[in-house]
Formats: C-alpha cells, sequence, structure tokens
C-alpha cells in the first residue's frame, strides 16, 4: 500500500459533500474518478488527512442541451461523455473526451476532475477555452459561474475556494454552420499530451470567417487562447495562405517548455503543424463533413 | 487536525466473477491488491503499478478499469470480472482459446490485462473492427508479441458470427 493513511468518507449528497470538505478543513480532498489524485497519492506527492468520496454523487452524470446552451456534469466520465448525444452534436468534444488516455482512463476519469486537477498539459481545460466554456461551482457561500479563462489561474491551481466543488461544465451549442475540432500531440494513448490545439469556426456561405476561437495547449503555464491569429481571420474568406499567416501569429505568443519531448523551437513548429491540421478539420466539418477525430502519436 | 493512523478500515461487498465477498479493509488499499492478496486471485497481474500498463485491467460494472488506480473501498458494491471469471465449467473463454490459437502471447504478463480489454470491447461491439480493437487496447503495454498476433486474436473472434458472446 504505497499512499499514506487517510480517513475515507462517502456523503450522500453535493450538500453533505460541501459540508463534510468544510468541517474537515484543508487537509481533506475530494476523490472524483481518481485517475490523478491516486497516482499523486501513490508517489505520497500529497497526503491528505481525509478522502471525501465524490465519485458516485447522484445527478452529476449528464450531458443535457436546454435554451442554446449545453451542459455537462462535473462527475461524467470522459469514455461516457464521448459516447453521449452532446459529443455526436459536437465533434470538439467528441475528439476531446474520446482522446483522452486509453479506455481504462476513459471509464473513471471526469470532466469535473480535470478541469478541478488544471494540468496544463490536459485536454478538457484546453479544449474548453475553444468553446468559452463556463464552469459552475457549489460551496459553502452557494452556487457560481466563473469563465473558464478565471477558473483556471496557473498550473495545478484554480479559482475553487475551501469546500467548493465543480458541479458541471457549461457553454453555448455552436451555432449551425460551426465546426470544430481538437488535436493532441501525443507518445501513447496513456500518456499525457506533448501539446495540442483547438478551432471552433463558423462561416458564412460565402466562406466568410464570422467567427473562430483558438487554443493552443501545452504552449505555457496554462491553455492560451490565440487572439491575434484570430484576428487575421475574422471577417475575411479563408485561404491557406491567410491560415498560414495565422498559424505564424498563434505561435507567436506560445512559450512550450523545452523538455525531454523537445525544444521549445521543436514544440513551436509541433504547434504550428497541429494547429493548421486541426484548422483543416474544423473546416471540413462546419460544411458537415463526417471526419472521425484522431490525436496524432509520436 | 489529527492524523489518520491505519486502523480506520472500510467495510465493503463486492461481486467477483459471480461471487458474494465481504472484507473489512484500509481506505488506501488498491483495488489489484485486494483481489490478489485478501481474495489470492492473482490472474490479475501488477505490471507498473503507474497507471500506464494496463496489465492489472479488470472491469467494474461492465466498464475495463485499471485496478492499480483504484481504491477497493471505491468498488464497494460492485460487480468485478476478473481473467479467473471468463472461463465457464472447464472451457476457455473464445478470446482465451483465440488468443492460444493465434499465439497472441508469448511471456503471458499482458494477456489478463489484453484479455479483459478485448472482452470489455467486445461486449459494447460484438463485431469490433481492427481499428476499434486497437483503440481498445491502446492502454495495454505488450513488451513481447509486438501486438499483431493479439489483433488477428481479437479480431477473429469479433469475426465470429457469435461475436464475443
Ligand atoms: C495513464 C493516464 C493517462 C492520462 N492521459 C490523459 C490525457 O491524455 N489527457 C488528459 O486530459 N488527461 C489525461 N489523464 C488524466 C485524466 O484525464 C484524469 O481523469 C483527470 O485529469 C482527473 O479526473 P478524475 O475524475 O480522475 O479526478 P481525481 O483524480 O479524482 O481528482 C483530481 C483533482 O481534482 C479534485 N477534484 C476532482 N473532482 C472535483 C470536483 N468535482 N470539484 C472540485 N475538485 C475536484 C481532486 O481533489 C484532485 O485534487 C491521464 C491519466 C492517467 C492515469
Ligand atoms: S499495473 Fe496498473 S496500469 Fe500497470
Ligand atoms: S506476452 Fe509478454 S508482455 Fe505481452
Amino acid at each position: 500500500m504505497y499512499p499514506a493513511p487517510f480517513r475515507y468518507h462517502r456523503p450522500a449528497s453535493l450538500r453533505e459533500a460541501v459540508q463534510m470538505l468544510s468541517a474537515l478543513g484543508e487537509g481533506a480532498k475530494p476523490l472524483a474518478g481518481g485517475q490523478t489524485l491516486i497516482p499523486i497519492l501513490k508517489l505520497r506527492l500529497d497526503e491528505p488527512s481525509d478522502l471525501v468520496d465524490i465519485g458516485r454523487l447522484p445527478d452529476l452524470r449528464f450531458a443535457d442541451a436546454q435554451d442554446g446552451w449545453v451542459r455537462i456534469g462535473a462527475l461524467s466520465p470522459h469514455g461516457w461523455v464521448a459516447r453521449s448525444d452532446a459529443a455526436a452534436a459536437i465533434p470538439i468534444v467528441k475528439d476531446c473526451a474520446g482522446g483522452i488516455a486509453d479506455a481504462q482512463v476513459r471509464s473513471r476519469g471526469t470532466i469535473g476532475g480535470s478541469v478541478s486537477a488544471a494540468d496544463p498539459n490536459c485536454d478538457w481545460p484546453a479544449m474548453l477555452r475553444a468553446l468559452d466554456a463556463e464552469i459552475i461551482c457549489f460551496g459553502p457561500a452557494g452556487e457560481r459561474t466563473v469563465p473558464i479563462e478565471k477558473f483556471v489561474l496557473a498550473p495545478y491551481t484554480t479559482a475553487l475556494t475551501p469546500g467548493e466543488l465543480v458541479t458541471a461544465i457549461r457553454f453555448k451549442a455552436p451555432a449551425a454552420g460551426s465546426g470544430g475540432a481538437y488535436i493532441a500531440y501525443k507518445k501513447s494513448a496513456a500518456a499525457f499530451p506533448i501539446c495540442s490545439t483547438g478551432v471552433q469556426l463558423t462561416l458564412d456561405s460565402a466562406q466568410v470567417c464570422r467567427d473562430v476561437r483558438i487554443v493552443l495547449g501545452g504552449a505555457g503555464p496554462t491553455a492560451r487562447r490565440a487572439l491575434e491569429a484570430e484576428a487575421e481571420l475574422r471577417g475575411k474568406a479563408l485561404s491557406d495562405a491567410l491560415w498560414a499567416r495565422a498559424a505564424d501569429a498563434a505561435i507567436a505568443i506560445a512559450e512550450p517548455n523545452a523538455d525531454v519531448h523537445g525544444s521549445a523551437e521543436y514544440k513551436r513548429s509541433l504547434l504550428r503543424g497541429l494547429l493548421l491540421k486541426t484548422a483543416h478539420v474544423a473546416m471540413r466539418r462546419s460544411a458537415n463533413a463526417k471526419i472521425e477525430g484522431s490525436h496524432v502519436y509520436a | 487536525m489529527s492524523t489518520p493512523d491505519a486502523a480506520q478500515r472500510v467495510t465493503i461487498e463486492v461481486t467477483v466473477n459471480g461471487q458474494k465477498y465481504c472484507r473489512a479493509v484500509e481506505p488506501r488499499l488498491l483495488l489489484v491488491e485486494f483481489l490478489r492478496q485478501e481474495l489470492d486471485l492473482t490472474g490479475t497481474h501488477i505490471g507498473c503499478d503507474t497507471s500506464y500498463c494496463g496489465a492489472c485491467t479488470v472491469q467494474l460494472n461492465g466498464a475495463p478499469v485499471k485496478s492499480c488506480t483504484l481504491f477497493a473501498v471505491q468498488a464497494d458494491g460492485g460487480e468485478i470480472l476478473t481473467v479467473e471469471g471468463l472461463a465457464r465449467d472447464g472451457e476457455l473463454h473464445p478470446l482465451q482459446q483465440s488468443f492460444s490459437e493465434h499465439h497472441g502471447l508469448q511471456c503471458g504478463f499482458c494477456t489478463p490485462g489484453m484479455l479483459m480489454s478485448a472482452h470489455a470491447l467486445l461486449h459494447d461491439n460484438p463485431h469490433a473492427d481492427r481499428k476499434a480493437i486497437k483503440k481498445a487496447i491502446a492502454g495495454n503495454v505488450c513488451r513481447c508479441t509486438g501486438y499483431q498476433n493479439i489483433l488477428k486474436a481479437i479480431e477473429a473472434v469479433a469475426n465470429d458470427t457469435a461475436g464475443g458472446q
């Protein structure tokens, strides 16, 4: 048994979970799918006194669409989301959910756990920025909704206050004529992405770009929107030459870490190529082409 | 804040391969340790112990999971299927038979995990194609075979009229 001893609690409701976490204090941690937390505990990088198992709280596994908003419950496992109607309707969601790790990790790991862990290389925190998502939290002070860029503050750091839990993620359903894609570059299925790119764009009938959001993962301490690149494209008829300019603008703001996977220069070049590939899939999907998502393996 | 000691035990009830077990366990006990040490079901292997290799794959309520990355207390009330639960009345499961026929193993260390991932796939998708098979075993590492014979073994069962059932 590698983790340090801890006390185990299994609350029956969200309210009870929040009360428990507040009463137990800062030594207590929520446990969702455990696919980030358990490896950390086994390495003893953290030794919480208490684990509050929220993994089977009722009513937090859902994906629904209402009044133009899509909401995904915090305890929805990645694999379950990948098979949901929401993912079938919004391909960028399927790319992300179905591409995380392997089938086993996707059985257990949850979207709420992923955004709460705020790993700079993880897929949900990056992809959700391309949808301008909002994080719905519930804590001792009640419910609040935080835009994702204000939720993920720094690597492994979120705006969650003590005792507060993520209950759902929501975003506006992409408009008709909108297409998106998310592609990660990784060594193998059971490895975190080295870099990733996401594009969600809306074209009008004359192929003019009405709206576009571009996100880069693994390109800095947190996922970042490539706003200058978006500005290159907005209001213009899209062409390869224009995309090349946008890709240059995107990697100009990328600050990837040099590590065992490669130098910063190598990763910038990787991001550029990934972005063009992702853009290509997003454009074709905006024209209703059915393209299966696929990450790129080293 | 008091420091927890190792004494807390939580009583769990799980069904493993159709048989009910009730045990008091430490919360930090991993499911794989529970299976191997408490229940003596040593068919489930520990390879990497770092959530990477998939040798420890079992099914929890029908879904493939890495039992080295799951506490036994999280499986409380659940149905677990391990490699020992595949054969029926002394007859190998079609997947096991096919691994044997197609040389889908050499040292055999990865085999229990491979079988449990493949079994979960064929349950949901009895006639899975090669692409789906590759995706389903992407979390299972084999250091011997080069995977080709594993793919052939699973594919043969998926191509069979009865599928994996
Ligand atoms: C082998 C392997 C490969 C992986 N590959 C990838 C990959 O390719 N891409 C990727 O994106 N991820 C990957 N992951 C991470 C995986 O997606 C995790 O499932 C996810 O990051 C965390 O979700 P969880 O439900 O398992 O959270 P847990 O591990 O249970 O929790 C993570 C953290 O968040 C907190 N927490 C959990 N839920 C909540 C909540 N609702 N509210 C507040 N706090 C909460 C916990 O206290 C903990 O600190 C991989 C993991 C493994 C083991
Ligand atoms: S032993 Fe569990 S994944 Fe390797
Ligand atoms: S047969 Fe030896 S690891 Fe797969």
